[in-house]
């Protein structure tokens, strides 16, 4: 993929600096890939507190009458049944049933917040367009540029988000979201991440970010780059789109069943996955605990008896669990866990054994 | 023996001659900086024989692979195993407790198709505003 223009920065690149973070283009975004260190960054959001600059990542705000008839129309799930204040998890796909990008969709009282990635907000806002009736009472509107989003992961989060808002962030349930006053503005907290811990999301209007950027950091919360972002969501099992999902793959290959409601005729995609849950799926994401030290990563193939039979779509080292991880789409015939496979590492072949995602997970108290 | 008595490869290896002939070899602190933590050094074996600029070895990061290359041609004579269980030492220290491999030199002359410091830092420079 390649990028016109300058890079575009976040209202936190100022922070980033002042942080000490290091700097890369990412989907044409200047954002930092670390701070201190990615296996520091990651280890301190498996154990206190971490904070992500996330703002990088669309933003976009759904209202009008036909909202929830559009958004029934693109999303793998029921908005219907999502209460206000609820978050869910849900793919959108083509009518092909490919995935065209992973969303969190909020219900608010007035209106829906969808979260795109970064690289498929055009896309993702072009297909709610394409798919709105003629007449259709909705307003879209892109709220990404005007706030910021900041990601506040890992245990002692709940603690040191609960200093500065006197909403009691204790009996707010994973995916669920308040409107609430924090660091003396108004801002919206959700319970949701990227990371496998508990924790939160804060959207703000983008003049608050340095503010609250500054105040968790005093606070005890580890500023953590993309870096870290990517192995501890790897090691929590969570897909990236683009590098484990794209259009050629669809919710069940990707072992998303749990994130489409089936039978629902307004669904664009539902025709397709519908037949393709009848017809059943050839090959499926699995994980791959790597024997040796030598890092197998994207792009990497899988092989069983000699034969090349898949590809590793995210792979890298788990500190957490001191081994090489990688997911990888093999055929069903062979995703049993406990399976043994070949890896082939730039020429250097290596086994694997397949497991059950996500390779970490935890403890809840 | 400081950054500054060390002799740079364009790979980004350092190697520092001893007065016995022995070149120390590493990987400079904006190689390392640029990888991030090491978390595995694959080096060669003592009595390998490496050409200057010829392959060295390979290192992983959480982010990154890279090849490692020799700045300069000769026999293995000694490999840093320690980096083995601790690899974050090329981060930590790239130009001490993160050395990789001394290699008893063929030819001294080598040396001068490698940079000094100061030209190193400027090819860096020079690099990065590409």
């Amino acid at each position: 993929m390649s990028f016109e223009g300058p890079l575009k920065r976040t209202s936190l690149f100022e922070s980033h600096l002042d942080s000490g973070g290091r700097l890369i283009d990412f989907a044409g975004w200047e954002m930092p890939v670390q701070y201190s260190g990615i296996l520091g960054e990651v280890s301190k959001v498996r154990q206190s507190s971490g904070i992500f600059d996330v703002s990088h990542m669309g933003r976009l705000e759904l209202s009008g009458r036909d909202a929830e008839l559009l958004l029934n129309r693109v999303l793998s799930v029921d908005i219907s049944a999502v209460d206000v204040g609820k978050a869910k998890y849900n793919v959108i796909c083509d009518d092909q049933g490919g995935i065209i990008d992973d969303c969190i969709v909020y219900r608010k009282c007035d209106r829906f917040l969808l979260i795109p990635n970064a690289s498929n907000r055009e896309t993702v806002l072009d297909w709610l367009f394409g798919n709105m009736r003629d007449g259709a009472d909705v307003e879209i509107s892109d709220i990404s540029d005007s706030t910021v989003m900041i990601a506040v992961q890992g245990p002692l989060s709940v603690d040191i988000l609960s200093k500065h808002t006197t909403t009691d962030l204790t009996r707010l349930r994973p995916f669920s979201a308040v409107d609430a006053e924090a660091f003396g503005v108004e801002v919206f907290i959700a319970r949701t991440g990227y990371t496998g811990e508990d924790g939160f999301e804060i959207i703000a209007s983008s003049s608050y970010g340095p503010l609250i950027w500054k105040t968790l950091e005093n606070s005890g919360a580890s500023p953590c780059g993309l870096g870290a972002r990517d192995v501890l969501r790897l090691e929590a099992g969570l897909l990236l789109h683009g590098s484990d999902m794209d259009l050629s793959v669809n919710p069940y290959e990707a072992g998303l069943d749990n994130f489409v409601s089936n039978d629902r005729p307004e669904y664009v995609a539902g025709e397709s996955l519908a037949l393709i849950r009848q017809e059943g799926i050839a090959r499926r994401i699995v994980g791959l605990l790597i024997d040796g030290r030598s890092v197998a990563r994207h792009g990497c193939f899988i092989l069983h008896e000699g034969e090349k039979i898949g590809e590793i779509s995210s792979g890298g080292p788990s500190p957490t669990l001191k081994q090489n991880i990688a997911m990888a789409y093999i055929p069903v015939a062979l995703s049993e866990p406990g399976t043994k496979l070949g890896v082939d590492i730039r020429g250097k072949m290596t086994q694997a054994k397949v497991v059950e995602l996500p390779f970490y997970k935890r403890v809840r108290l | 023996m400081t950054p500054d008595q060390c002799k740079y490869s364009s790979e980004h290896e350092w190697v520092y001659l001893d007065d016995d002939g022995v070149g120390l070899v590493g990987i400079s602190q904006h190689a390392a900086d640029s990888l991030g933590d090491v978390v595995f050094v694959d080096l060669p074996i003592v009595g390998d024989s490496m050409t200057q600029f010829g392959k060295m070895g390979e290192i992983e990061s959480v982010k990154a692979f890279s090849e490692l290359f020799s700045p300069v041609g000769g026999e293995v004579v000694e490999v840093n195993n320690i980096l083995n269980d601790a690899p974050d030492l090329v981060n930590e220290s790239p130009y001490e407790k993160g050395w990789m491999i001394k290699i008893k030199l063929n030819d001294a002359s080598e040396l001068d198709n490698l940079m000094t410091m100061s030209e190193y830092d400027n090819f860096v420079i020079q690099s990065e505003g590409n």
